[in-house]
C-alpha cells in the first residue's frame, strides 16, 4: 500500500502542481521518484510531527495542497491538536496519511500500533476519514481527496496486502463499494480487512448464507443511503475493522443508526477489545488473537443467525 | 498623519476599553506587544483590507492569541473590520472572540493554544518560496509560549529550510500566567538559544518603534536565515499601575481604572 501511495502521489504531482509531499523522516527511498520529478515539492520534516502539521496548514492556507506522511500514531494522536486547530478548524485542504495503521506493525509494539485513530479523528469537525482496502483504493482515495479539497485522513496498511480490486471501481469518498451481492448478511469491511471479509463471505456462502460484502472505505462521512438500504434489507449488518471497538467504524454506524432509528439489533461490530496488545507476533498473529480472521468472523455471524 | 507611537497609544486605550467591556482577561499581555503590532501594521505590512486573502499580502500571525485585542485594534485601524466591530468584542454572536478565529477577515490562523503560530508561519513562508512570491511572514509569540516544544520544532525547520522571508518576535515581558518566565522553565539565554538554532537574532527594546522597524528591515526571501526578534518588553506597558504586575494577566479594569489608563495614555 505504501508503494502504491508513493506511486500515486508521484503521478498526481503532475496533475496537481500545488501538491506538496511532507514526510516525517520515513520512506526516504520510497519518494525518490517523487523527488526526481518534483524537486521543490518534497520536504523531509524530520521527527517533528506537530511542526509538520502546522507547516502543512500554512502551505494549505497559501494555496498549496500538502500531504503529511508518517507512521500512523505519530501523524495522528501525537499532533492531534495541530490537526484539530490548524487544519480542521480553518477547513484547509491538508491530507494526513498514516502508514502502518491498525496492527500492520504488530511486531513493533504498542508504540506503533494504531487502534484508536479512526475513533479520534472522526470526532473532528470538517475531517474526512478514509480507509482504503488495497493498493487500487489507495490510489483512488488520494486522487479523490485531492478533488475534495477538504481535511482528509487516509489510513494505510504497510505493504504486501492482497490486491482485491482487479479493475478500478468507482471510488468516491463517502460512498461504499459493493464487492459482492448477497441477501442475508452484509459485511461492511473497513480498510485492509476486505480480503478477510470476502473469505468470510465464501465460508458463509458454503453454509448457505448469502453474504453481501462492501468496502466501507469512508468512515466519515458515512454512506447514509447505503446503510439505510442494508438495515432495511438484510438480516444482519456486520462492521469489520482492524481498530478498537471503542469509537471506531462500528460505533460510527451505531451513532448513525440511533439518529436514523435503524434496526440496530441487526448490527454486529467486530474489532479489537479495549486493551493494549503487548506481545511479540506479526499482524496475522495479532489478528488471530482478536478473532479478525475469516473462520472466526464467519463463525460469529453463523452463531448470531442461529 | 498619525505616527506609529500615537497609534500604539490608541491601540492600548482600545485594549483597555475592550477588556473592561467584555470582562475579558489578558489585558497586560496585549499591552506588552502593542508597540510591535502597531509598528508592523503602521509601517511594515503590505496588506489590502479590500482583499483579505490577496495572495501577495504579507502574513502576520498573532501566535500569542490571548493578546487578541491588540490584533483587533490593528485590524480596525487598517479597515479589515470596523471601529464599531470592536464594541462587539466578546459579545454573543461576534467573531471578535477572546482568541482570534480565521473566520474574521485579516486573521491568518486560529491561535490561543500556544505554539501553533511559528509552524504555520513556516508553512506560509515556504509556500511563498515554492510559488515564487515575495511576501514576508511575521509571527508574534510570547515568552511563555517558548515552553512549547512545537516552537523549537519550527525553529529547527525554519533554519533547515533557510526561510529568510520568515520573521518571528518573542514578546519577552518576563512573565507567564503564573510566574516569571525565566523561572518557570529555563528560558535563558533566549537570544543564544535561537542563534544556536541557526536564526539571525536581533535583541531590541520592544517598545522602541525605531528598533522594531530596524530589526525587520532586512527580512527577505533572499536571506539564508530566518529572523528572530527577541523584544524586551514590560507586561502591562503604558499604564503605570499595570506595568510589570502579573495580576493584570487576568484582572479586568474597573470604570475608574479605564479612565485613569486613558488619561495616562493621552487618549480621550
Amino acid at each position: 500500500m505504501r508503494n502504491a501511495f508513493a506511486k500515486a502521489v508521484t503521478e498526481l504531482g503532475d496533475e496537481y502542481p500545488e501538491l506538496v509531499m511532507m514526510a516525517g523522516d520515513i520512506g526516504n527511498r520510497l519518494f525518490d521518484r517523487f523527488k526526481e520529478k518534483h524537486p521543490t515539492r518534497f520536504y523531509n520534516c524530520g521527527v517533528a510531527e506537530a511542526n509538520m502539521t502546522g507547516v502543512a496548514s500554512g502551505l494549505a492556507a497559501s494555496g498549496l495542497r500538502p500531504i503529511t506522511y508518517t507512521i500512523t500514531p505519530f501523524n495522528t494522536v501525537r499532533c492531534l491538536e495541530q490537526i484539530r486547530l490548524d487544519v480542521c478548524y480553518p477547513n484547509l485542504p491538508v491530507i494526513v496519511v498514516g502508514t502502518g495503521a491498525g496492527l500492520s506493525y504488530a511486531g513493533l509494539g504498542a508504540t506503533h500500533h494504531s487502534m484508536e485513530d479512526i475513533a479520534i479523528l472522526r470526532t473532528l469537525p470538517n475531517m474526512h476519514v478514509v480507509c482504503p482496502a488495497d493498493s487500487v483504493e489507495v490510489r483512488l482515495a488520494v486522487k479523490d481527496a485531492l478533488r475534495l479539497g477538504r481535511p482528509t485522513y487516509i489510513r494505510l496498511g504497510k505493504k504486501g496486502e492482497p490486491l482485491v480490486h482487479q479493475t478500478d471501481p468507482v471510488f468516491e469518498i463517502g460512498r461504499g463499494i459493493v464487492m459482492r451481492e448477497g441477501s442475508d448478511v452484509a459485511i461492511l469491511s473497513v480498510g485492509t480487512m476486505l480480503d478477510a471479509a470476502l473469505k468470510s463471505a465464501d465460508q458463509l456462502q458454503q453454509a448457505g448464507v448469502s453474504t453481501k460484502v462492501i468496502s466501507l472505505h469512508t468512515v466519515k462521512p458515512l454512506d447514509d443511503q447505503l446503510l439505510g438500504a442494508l438495515f432495511a434489507e438484510q438480516k444482519l449488518v456486520v462492521v469489520l475493522e482492524e481498530h478498537g471497538l471503542t469509537g471506531g467504524a462500528g460505533s460510527a454506524v451505531l451513532e448513525w443508526g440511533n439518529a436514523r432509528r435503524a434496526a440496530l439489533d441487526k448490527l454486529i461490530c467486530i474489532g479489537a477489545p479495549d486493551r493494549f496488545l503487548s506481545a511479540c507476533g506479526d499482524q496475522d498473529h495479532a489478528r488471530a488473537l482478536y478473532g479478525l480472521v475469516p473462520e472466526k468472523i464467519a463463525q460469529r455471524i453463523l452463531d448470531r443467525l442461529k | 498623519m498619525t505616527t506609529s507611537v500615537q497609534l500604539a497609544a490608541q491601540f492600548r486605550a482600545k485594549a483597555v476599553e475592550m477588556s473592561h467591556a467584555a470582562e475579558a482577561a489578558h489585558l497586560a499581555s496585549a499591552l506588552s506587544c502593542i508597540d510591535i503590532v502597531a509598528a508592523l501594521y503602521h509601517s511594515v505590512l503590505r496588506l489590502d483590507p479590500k482583499q483579505p486573502k490577496w495572495e501577495d499580502r504579507d502574513r502576520f500571525i498573532l501566535s500569542k492569541g490571548h493578546a487578541a485585542t491588540a490584533l483587533y485594534a490593528a485590524l480596525a485601524y487598517k479597515g479589515f473590520i470596523s471601529e464599531a466591530d470592536l464594541k462587539t468584542y466578546g459579545k454573543a454572536g461576534s467573531l471578535l472572540e477572546e482568541h482570534p478565529t480565521p473566520r474574521l477577515p485579516g486573521v491568518e490562523a486560529a491561535t490561543g493554544s500556544l505554539g501553533h503560530g511559528l509552524p504555520c508561519g513556516c508553512g506560509m513562508a515556504l509556500a511563498g518560496r515554492i510559488k515564487g512570491q515575495d511576501y514576508r511572514s511575521f509571527v508574534l509569540m510570547s515568552d511563555g509560549e517558548c515552553n512549547e516544544g512545537s516552537v523549537w520544532e519550527a525553529a529547527l525547520f525554519a533554519a533547515a529550510n533557510r526561510l529568510g522571508s520568515l520573521c518571528a518576535f518573542v514578546d519577552f515581558n518576563k512573565w507567564q500566567a503564573t510566574g516569571r518566565s525565566r523561572e518557570v522553565l529555563a528560558l535563558d539565554p533566549l537570544v543564544d538559544k535561537f542563534r544556536s538554532f541557526g536564526w539571525l537574532v536581533h535583541e531590541i527594546d520592544g517598545h522602541d518603534h525605531e528598533q522594531i522597524l530596524s530589526a525587520v528591515r532586512g527580512v527577505s526571501g533572499a536571506n539564508e536565515k530566518p529572523t528572530m526578534v527577541v523584544a524586551h518588553t514590560v507586561k502591562g506597558k503604558g499604564v503605570s499601575f499595570m506595568e510589570d504586575d502579573n495580576n493584570w494577566h487576568y484582572r479586568i479594569p474597573t470604570v475608574d481604572e479605564v479612565r485613569m489608563a486613558k488619561l495616562e495614555l493621552g487618549v480621550s
